[in-house]
């Protein structure tokens, strides 16, 4: 019962407020849709509690959803560690973003929609969590996508918002092609898409062969990397991140909750929960290495030049997935799970802290025109740093823990692909300790730039948006040192039940705790050269930064046009689809059929019908005529036939 | 089961309509009044007596129910009615439409409205006539005459190019049809009967299948309509009215679909057998193909009517897997796709009873005039993309399925479809209704009404219900899917054997 109101109390809130948002007025759908999520938030940690620490998965089946032949799925709830971890995760974030968004949108004339869509994500973003099939995963995985659109188009006035939300949509629809191919070669496989069936089975098919598109394959492998294409979309992986960053279009709380915190973690999410199956394929778990450790550190590099304050935590946030991914395929599963979980509370610290700055600025989201503002806004300032710290990894905070376990857990791999994970990983923590320090400085450090008029208005954001700033505060502080024994201790399947399987020789994350000194203190020397190197050119020598980007030209272009994917894209597949659409449109349907079929052939009808028949008028009904005629033939046959 | 024969009842009861609209008279302006009034009421006592049958109907088997046999024509020739799991939904989906499809018309058609409406209920009673048949020739009958109401619904009431549309979708259907009524003439002398149920248990020997089904698939093809012999459908959605649409799409497309259901299929399965990589290669072009084509439409009506090809393609790929999946989710499909496409069309002539003008660049930022309408053609865009949850996607995700377990690149390419779909419908919508309103014949539109809502509501509350909750709807055909999947593979069993024998 305490599930079912945790996942459906959000979306009650979201139709009430989004069918009678105009009768209960901006308030009374503020309210119920807070309440709501707040009520699942608390009910959230209890379960946590009582499934994580006492160990009492359930699985709650609510009704038969799709029913034909041996495909069988129905609705459920299935409640196991990992999904209680996800639930905390979700709903805390959800509840302090609808309180954050009560003050952030106070000028917005759609508050009661707004609100209504963050329920409505909230909701798709449970059912994805709670699914016990791969059928309802894809729900909820297609639901908060939708979410995500209406979000990122939430003003819709804007072109640019507009482009990004279906960039968003059609993108994720790339992905999820390869994941509604996976959920298709599961069934083929395993006669069932039922997560208890599919895992219990899998060991079975280690090492067998099926045709996939006339080639034969390892089933395993095929199904894991099937799905992890969809995992890339969702979780803005290299080649299918392009959405990401545009997706900040949308209002910050949003960025917050669903393109930092939440949604973007669903990929990590699944291949953790696929874990029975990925532990199969050694293949499939290098390709996400690779992937993981080259997006996080390609996404850092972009970071470093992009000026729009939202675009830089876009990218931060993007690089982040890749140490989680490269986690995942190390066999470093609870590694992963356990960054998504302090991730979440830091990373959107610093969207609605950068959305409290925007707030100050008269919404203003180029940091070349800020500058010197902490002395106004003190708190926000403080919160920046916080999230900052947990972000570069320094000690005690929580970033610190995870993300240091995750390198560490590379190295102690012992393979190529971790190798590689391994330094891409150094060499993204120095990066990041550099585009946050950078962020921080140019932002509230150095002369002002912002216009006179603007810097009178700076004023520090309301309680309604602090309260919540200073909760996830907690979170970016705490939450590393609190749960690093029980999530990825020696007794961490204590924790994790059956929910996330490891198979004996995925010793990586044990492995990390015997790795030599110098692998320890790398990221940490390097976290702290970043913070130096930032200070050394936005403090105090600024000229540094625009003699580099004169002397690097190339290098600064490329990286400011973020590695000219977007431009990639548009060049491969946007323009080519446009012109042979127009080409098979005017010259496969007009020319060929039309001209070869009905009007080729009415040409010439036309002109034996006139010479035929002195009748001219309405030569149309020849046909309906011709017709009955036929029709009449036709019974008048069997009338004779029949009397025979 | 009932004791009064209700499928003639529910088939021929828009005729007592006609009848009484024939009767009154009056004024222009009373009579078209009364028209109006008769054919809603006609149409929606004829949905209640309909949903009867589907209250009554026995899910366990694959007999057909609800059976009237009478002596017709002679020479083997009955008056034979009968439903199974595969054609009763088709006869709800017809009688829920009607109503909306009157009251889509209530305000937007102003000229010879008795004649207007009658023309519909004649078509109502066809197009049910068609699903009921188990004679040949009465289908036929049912089948062609069908064309005729709506040839005069396009060619009468139509837009500006309507006599162009209307005599290209005549053509098409009628060389089709001409084919497989050879084919059915054939079959008469073979078998020596026009019964439906005879004919299928009837083996047709090998050669003569792939003719007949040659003769039959042509008909139903165009029908469908499968690439290429699509492009009579653009202009004939492009030319009717409204109502005429959602018809169109609604009702008629699906005709192609259940044919290849009760004839080609279990008459001729050796046909079906060798023809189907025939099938699922035009079905994936077609998806593909006017998917591209959709996605650089500039007039509504057309983008949708190319979305409809598409979806159509999925249809047939899904019946031609004989997958119980890939059948079952066909006809799912053939049922939303019949709400959603017909409820897309709505949405169109909703915007174009305003303006007049289905010209996607003369619309933009509807929302801030018509936010209710925004939220209406959301959802429909949302359940032809298929988003999980709505009625779009179980039927699409079925025959996936059913696909993937048939060919790896039928599935495959397929899928491509789907991504391409979310981006045309999106980019339409967006063109639409999200954006700055600037024009200025724009700032003034009204949202949905009253009457516009009650033709809504029904409609999404069906493709929600489909789409969270499909049970009542799937548990309806199991019976007579897996009688024909038993039957198709028995059939093809039997001419394996034989042939082995005779070696």
């Amino acid at each position: 019962m305490m599930y079912v109101l945790i996942v459906f109390l959000p979306l009650l809130a979201s139709l009430i407020a989004g069918l009678f948002g105009r009768y209960i007025g901006d308030r009374g759908s503020q309210i119920i849709t807070c309440a709501a999520v707040i009520i699942g938030a608390l009910l959230s940690w209890v379960s946590l509690y009582q499934v994580a620490f006492n160990q009492s998965p359930e699985l709650v089946e609510l009704f038969t959803w799709i029913d034909s032949g041996d495909f069988d799925v129905s609705w459920s709830l299935r409640i196991d560690s990992l999904t209680a971890v996800m639930l905390v995760v979700v709903n805390t974030v959800s509840a302090v973003v609808h309180v954050y968004s009560i003050g952030y949108m106070s000028h917005d004339p759609h508050k009661s929609r707004f609100m209504s869509y963050l329920s409505l994500f909230t909701f798709a973003m449970l059912m994805l969590v709670t699914s016990d099939n791969f059928v309802q995963l894809y729900f909820g995985w297609e639901g908060v996508g939708l979410a995500s659109y209406l979000l990122i188009g939430f003003w819709y006035k804007k072109p640019s918002a507009n482009a990004a939300a279906i960039k968003a949509f059609v993108v994720n629809r790339v992905g999820d092609f390869g994941f509604a191919l996976g959920i298709m070669g599961i069934y083929l496989v395993f006669g069932s898409v039922s997560f208890d069936d599919v895992f219990a089975a899998a060991p079975d098919q280690v090492g067998k062969t099926f045709e996939f598109l006339g080639y034969q394959v390892d089933i395993l492998t095929t199904i894991c990397l099937l799905l992890f294409v969809g995992a890339m979309g969702k979780s803005a992986q290299i080649g299918l991140h392009t959405w990401l960053p545009d997706a900040m279009e949308g209002p910050t709380p949003v960025s917050a909750l669903i393109h930092a915190a939440t949604m973007v973690t669903a990929g990590v999410f699944m291949v953790a929960r696929c874990s029975p199956l990925f532990e199969y394929s050694p293949d499939a778990l290098v390709v996400v290495t690779i992937v993981g450790a080259t997006t996080c550190f390609f996404a850092a590099t972009i970071g470093l030049v992009q000026n729009d304050i939202k675009r830089v935590i876009a990218y931060s946030t993007c690089s982040q997935l890749g140490y989680m991914f490269f986690a995942l395929g190390i066999g470093a599963y609870p590694a992963a799970i356990f960054h998504l979980f302090t991730h979440a509370f830091f990373k959107a610290l610093l969207f609605l802290g950068a959305g409290s700055v925007i707030h100050a600025v008269s919404d203003e989201q180029d940091m070349r025109k800020m500058g010197g503002l902490w002395k106004h806004i003190k708190i926000t300032y403080a919160m920046m740093w916080i999230g900052s710290l947990a972000l570069a990894g320094i000690p005690f905070f929580a970033g610190y823990y995870s993300k240091d376990l995750i390198i560490e857990s590379a190295f102690a791999a012992h393979t190529g692909a971790g190798e590689y994970a391994f330094w891409a990983g150094v060499a993204a923590a120095l990066l990041t300790a550099f585009y946050s320090g950078r962020l921080i400085f140019m932002t509230f450090h150095g002369k002002p730039r912002a216009s006179k008029e603007v810097m009178d208005h700076v004023h520090e954001s309301p309680m309604v948006m602090l309260i919540p700033l200073g909760v996830l505060a907690v979170g970016a502080i705490f939450a590393g040192m609190a749960f690093v024994g029980p999530m990825t201790g020696e007794n961490y399947k204590d924790f994790w039940g059956d929910s996330i399987l490891l198979l004996e020789n995925s010793t990586a994350m044990f492995d990390a705790h015997h790795v030599p000194g110098w692998v320890i203190a790398l990221p940490l020397v390097v976290g702290v050269v970043g913070f130096a190197l930032t200070y050394q050119m936005y403090i105090r020598r600024t000229d540094i930064p625009a003699t580099l980007a004169k002397t690097h030209s190339a290098l600064y272009q490329f990286l400011l046009n973020k590695w000219y994917f977007d431009e990639l894209y548009d060049f491969l597949f946007v323009r080519p689809a446009k012109r042979i659409g127009s080409f098979l449109w005017t010259f496969g349907d007009g020319k060929i059929i039309d001209g070869l079929g009905p009007d080729g052939v009415s040409g010439r009808v036309l002109a034996l019908a006139r010479r035929a028949s002195q009748i001219q008028s309405g030569y149309v009904y020849h046909y309906a005529f011709a017709m009955m005629l036929g029709v009449a033939a036709f019974v008048s046959y069997f009338f004779f036939a029949g009397g025979q | 089961m009932l004791d009064w024969p209700i499928l003639s009842t529910v088939t021929f009861l828009p005729l007592v309509g006609v009848l009484l609209i024939l009767l009154t008279s009056g004024k222009e302006e009373s009579a078209a009044r009364n028209a109006r009034w008769v054919a809603m009421w006609t149409t929606l006592f004829t949905f209640i007596v309909s949903l009867f049958i589907w209250l009554n109907f026995d899910t366990s088997t694959a007999a057909f129910q609800f059976v009237e046999k009478e002596p017709w024509l002679g020479g083997n020739i009955n008056y034979h009615m009968g439903v199974d799991g595969i054609s009763m939904l088709f006869i709800i989906l017809t009688t829920f439409l009607m109503p909306l499809c009157i009251l889509a018309s209530w305000e937007a058609i102003q000229t010879r409205v008795r004649e207007y409406m009658i023309a519909f209920l004649i078509m109502e009673t066809l197009m049910i006539g068609v699903f009921c048949a188990l004679d040949m020739v009465l289908f036929y009958l049912f089948f062609e005459a069908g064309l005729i109401p709506m040839f005069l619904i396009i060619g009468v009431w139509g837009g500006a190019q309507r006599v162009y549309a209307s005599f290209k979708f005549f053509l098409y259907t009628l060389v089709g049809s001409v084919l497989m009524l050879a084919a059915m003439i054939v079959m008469y002398f073979v078998a020596g009967t026009t019964d439906i149920p005879t004919l299928i248990s009837f083996n047709f020997d090998t050669h003569l299948q792939y003719w007949l089904w040659l003769a039959f698939f042509a008909s139903f093809a165009v029908k469908v309509p499968m690439w290429p012999v699509h492009t009579w459908l653009p202009d004939a959605h492009v030319q009717a009215p409204t109502a005429g649409s959602v018809i169109l799409a609604g009702v008629l497309l699906k005709m192609g679909g259940y044919g290849f259901l009760r004839f080609s299929i279990p008459m001729f399965p050796e046909g079906s057998d060798f023809f189907t990589p025939l099938v699922f290669g035009l079905s994936v072009v077609a998806i593909i193909y006017t998917s591209l084509v959709a996605l650089v439409q500039k007039d509504m009506k057309k983008l949708i009517a190319y979305s409809s090809v598409a979806h159509m393609g999925f249809i047939t790929i899904g019946i031609f897997t004989f997958t119980s999946q890939g059948l079952e989710g066909g006809i799912l499909q053939m049922l939303s796709h019949g709400i959603v496409s017909g409820a897309l069309f709505l949405c169109v002539g909703v915007v174009y009873d305003r303006i007049h003008t289905r010209e996607i660049a003369r619309y933009g930022g509807l929302v801030h005039r018509m936010p209710r309408y925004a939220v209406i053609f959301m959802i429909f865009t949302m359940a032809t993309i298929g988003l999980p949850g709505t009625s779009g996607f179980v039927g699409e995700f079925l025959i996936l399925v059913g696909a993937y377990q048939v060919s790896t690149f039928v599935a495959f390419f397929a899928t491509i479809g789907v991504i391409l779909g979310a981006a045309y419908s999106l980019w339409l919508y967006r063109r639409v209704v999200f954006g700055e309103l600037v024009k200025d014949d724009l700032k003034n539109i009204m949202d949905v009404g009253k009457r516009e809502i009650a033709i809504f509501a029904p409609l999404i509350a069906v493709a929600l219900w489909m789409g969270i909750y499909p049970e009542p709807f799937l548990n309806v055909m199991h019976a007579s899917v897996d009688n024909l999947m038993a039957q198709h593979e028995l059939a093809l069993n039997a001419s394996k054997s034989v042939l082995h024998a005779a070696k």
